[in-house]
């Protein structure tokens, strides 16, 4: 099989890459936001620990 | 017994424990969702009928069961809550909601998308699609109810009552294609009587249903996570466990 071929999906190219683009999209949302969301947290307890060491 | 499981199922314990699973159970999805995409869109056959088209199986099959999957985890999850008022069984619970919701949200897009050229129809009021609806309703229903109650054991209180009433509608979703023949086949793979599926398409879907079930646990410890360190960020525990980074 070559890569066009693969890619045109016996002409449903449209249905099987839009299925599986909008599932990729959000199932790797659902791992960026909960990392960004650490970080902020992280940062968030660092600030206070610092600002209570300080006093 | 039961101070020890309140032991062990403190916030400190879930935090230090999974955080030692997190990477673990990452590289398992990865290298799952890796293989199964592989063998599904490019070893397993095209299917006689639907021709490439049939390949969304391997995506939509999965989140509709992990669609019922979770809810059934957020449910017990708040029904254990209700009864033992232990604390990370209610974090468990909400961070089901917002990841069951996509995955049932995923099983009516790419379904829709499926139907189109399969059915003639993007979208028709058949018992299976419309229960699946009803599902992301109860999904979003729980989140709004949780968001809306400023009172946090109140709200988790509420939201566990929601979720569990609505468990009615699980075994509703699942016998609905036997119950009312309307459009949605009926299924190909169940407990009892094995696979109508050819092993070729059978497996790497196997395998899709495996990797959806790794990213979810993946999912639920990050969110899970990161709403014990919101909570207790001013305790002492926390301060000793992150100090460092």
């Amino acid at each position: 099989m070559s890569l066009n071929e693969f890619f045109y999906m016996g002409g449903y190219a449209f249905h099987v890459w839009t299925s599986y683009g909008l599932t990729l999209l959000l199932l790797v949302l659902h791992i960026v936001l909960p990392i960004r969301r650490r970080k902020q947290l992280l940062r968030r307890i660092h600030k206070t620990i610092k600002r209570e060491s300080a006093s | 017994m039961w101070k020890a499981i309140k032991r062990l199922t403190s916030f400190k314990n879930f935090y230090r424990f999974s955080g030692k699973l997190l990477p673990w159970f990452g590289a398992i999805t990865l290298v799952l969702f890796l293989t199964g995409l592989y063998w599904g869109l490019v070893i397993a056959p095209i299917d006689y009928l639907q021709k490439d088209s049939y390949r969304i199986l391997y995506i939509h099959v999965p989140a509709a069961w992990m669609s019922l999957f979770v809810y059934i985890v957020m449910a017990a999850s708040g029904a254990i809550h209700l009864v033992w008022k232990t604390k990370l069984s209610e974090v468990i619970a909400n961070s089901c909601a917002p990841i069951g919701a996509t995955f049932t949200f995923l099983a009516l897009v790419t379904g829709a998308i499926w139907g189109q050229p399969t059915w003639g129809t993007w979208w028709v009021w058949d018992a299976r699609l419309t229960s699946e609806l009803v599902l992301l309703f109860l999904y979003i229903g729980y989140m709004a109810l949780h968001s809306a109650i400023e009172d946090r054991a109140s709200a988790a209180r509420a939201a566990a009552i929601l979720a569990i009433v609505g468990l009615v509608n699980i075994p509703i979703i699942h016998f609905s294609v036997n119950w009312w023949f309307t459009l949605h086949q009926v299924a190909s793979i169940s407990v009892g009587k094995g696979s109508s599926l050819h092993p070729s398409m059978y497996w790497p879907l196997m395998v899709m249903t495996a990797a959806f079930k790794f990213y979810f646990a993946t999912v639920l410890m990050m969110t899970a996570r990161n709403e014990i360190l919101e909570r207790d960020q001013n305790s002492n525990w926390v301060r000793e466990e992150e100090k460092n980074l």
